[in-house]
């Protein structure tokens, strides 16, 4: 039974999902309705699941004292300082000049986008030391960044005002070019195969073929 | 570790005595800038000397010119030509296009990290909407979006020309707040939005809201415009609300993002589209508003150039390094 529940569920879920779409009507509107509640009821104790398990997690490296649990004891910490402001401050919490809002504008704000910033580097020494003209394809690759990334900025066309470059090919104009034809037709196809993937592998998780979702063995 | 820790303590030092000795902003002038500029420039030539000469340099040197690159900019008073491209002027259109009154639904899909790239579009949207009388609805589908939105909104409703047009929360402008559940959020809305959102984000309850009132799914809805930063986002979007209730929507991604959604606005999917910083610049150009966007564009194009010159300085040192070793085989 702890395998037949959840396949069936999920075909039966699957298949309602499938027909709604193509019959909006009653009764597979009104069970759209109600797997779709489900799925937001679900979701939403995912959330407290996904706390929970962090504060487990956190707590378990600090009691063994496994490598790097002064940034566990920095996570509970923060998650028990944010909790706690945000309960003692009641239903408006969020408003401006509460001090949940401070912590979100003055602490979190700055760190995430900190962490978020350093890929600028990464991506500058990466670059600096892996992208190279090594055969036809990365020169095609490198020659494509290099409009693109010229091009996204107006220095590309000011540069190439102050060469009297035809405006026809002001990086500007190439990179959108790039961007609409090259790209497109790029991403077109990754989207057909990614589509043609899924409608494969939801059949098969529907039918109870493709069994991995499950865990165990 | 203990230099490292000094080093913290030092930029912590110098932190503070900029805070408090710094009191009005440092803006260098032009012939300053240019004199920087040329430094850097000067140093860039350096490098590919010496590295033509067979010396590389290490990769803390790429992290302090990228470092100068992204902070000089700012106090920089250096003027760029920023062109409005295609999709950006489609989607500026599109909101010219709409009739006072009109409702528009505007979903933020993303958190602080990718908030340089996408709260500058976000405060001109607000700002060409509300110039426009244009009635908004806010709503996310990511935790932090909807505080994201109030921190725009604020911004934008303390500017004069908006102040003065006393709009009010509730009849004028509304948010939604935040809801999990991803696509199925949108395919829900499609029905009924209130079944998603029974209260807004400061706890109204959704039939209180004046201007949710003839609100029922989104064929009340005249324009939507999708923020987004990842997963769920724009392509869920298009999928549900586009593909299967005919919304109109537009978009604004991270630089990272946009690339994907090129099918989807050459299919005429998406009404426009807004692609990083230079999306907001270039938004902000077309709405003839100077925002972060333009302001922080000196930054991106100095970054830019900066990357291009140190993968040029990293080919010639490859091919140099390549010569030399089929000389060594000759030999």
């Amino acid at each position: 039974m702890r395998r037949e529940v959840p396949l069936i569920i999920t075909a039966v879920v699957g298949i309602v999902f499938v027909i709604q779409y193509f019959i909006p009507h009653y009764p597979f509107n009104q069970l759209n309705s109600w797997f779709s509640d489900w799925f937001s009821i679900i979701g939403a104790c995912a959330i407290w699941l996904g706390a929970l398990n962090l504060i487990k997690i956190s707590a378990d490296k600090i009691y063994r004292k496994r490598a790097g649990w002064g940034y566990a004891v920095v996570i509970i910490l923060s998650f028990l300082v944010i909790t706690l402001i945000g309960l003692f401050e009641g239903e408006s919490f969020r408003d401006f000049g509460t001090k949940f809002d401070w912590m979100y504008r003055f602490v979190y704000t700055p760190l995430a986008s900190t962490m978020f910033a350093l890929l600028a580097f990464f991506v500058a020494s990466a670059s600096y030391r892996a992208f190279r003209a090594r055969n036809l394809e990365a020169t095609l690759l490198l020659l494509a960044a290099f409009f693109v990334m010229i091009g996204r900025v107006p220095v590309g066309d000011a540069i190439a005002m102050k060469l009297s470059i035809p405006e026809v090919i002001y990086p500007s104009g190439v990179a959108v070019w790039i961007m609409n034809v090259i790209n497109a037709a790029g991403q077109r196809a990754i989207l057909i195969g990614i589509a043609l993937g899924i409608v494969s592998t939801s059949v098969r998780v529907i039918l109870g073929i493709e069994r991995s979702y499950l865990g165990g063995d | 570790m203990k230099k490292e820790f000094l080093v913290y303590i030092g930029i912590l030092i110098l932190a503070i005595i900029l805070y408090f000795f710094v009191t009005e902003p440092v803006t260098f002038s032009p012939t300053v800038s240019l004199i920087i500029i040329g430094l850097i420039g000067l140093a860039l030539v350096l490098i590919f000397v010496r590295t033509i000469m067979g010396k590389l340099v290490g990769r803390r040197t790429v992290f302090s010119f990228v470092a100068i690159s992204v902070v000089v900019p700012f106090f920089m008073t250096v003027e760029q030509p920023i062109q409005t491209s295609p999709e950006v002027q489609s989607l500026y259109q599109a909101v010219l296009d709409l009739k006072p009154g009109s409702k528009v639904l505007v979903s933020f899909d993303y958190d602080p990290p990718s908030a340089p790239e996408l709260q500058p579009m976000a405060e001109t949207f607000f700002s060409l909407c509300l110039e426009r009388d244009l009635r908004i609805i806010i709503m996310g589908l990511w935790p932090q979006g909807p505080q994201q939105a109030e921190m725009a909104l604020q911004k934008v409703m303390d500017e004069p020309a908006i102040a003065s047009k006393n709009y009010r929360y509730g009849i004028d402008y509304v948010n939604l707040g935040f809801q999990v559940g991803n696509e199925f959020v949108i395919q829900r809305m499609g029905d009924d939005i209130s079944s998603m959102f029974q209260t807004d984000y400061y706890g109204t309850p959704y039939d209180s809201l004046p201007l949710m009132r003839n609100i029922t799914n989104f064929s009340n809805i005249d324009f939507s415009f999708n923020l987004s930063a990842g997963y769920p986002g724009t392509v869920e979007w298009v999928q549900v609300a586009v593909d299967r209730y005919g919304v109109d929507l537009g978009a604004g991604n991270t630089a990272v993002q946009a690339p994907q959604m090129y099918p989807y606005l050459r299919a005429g999917q998406l009404k426009g589209l807004l692609g990083g910083l230079n999306g907001a610049a270039e938004f902000e150009k077309a709405a003839g508003r100077i925002g972060k966007g333009t302001k922080f564009m000196v930054s991106q194009s100095f970054s830019h150039v900066i990357v291009i010159a140190f993968i040029i300085i990293g080919n010639a040192a490859f091919f140099l390094g390549e010569r030399r070793r089929k000389e060594e085989v000759v030999e």
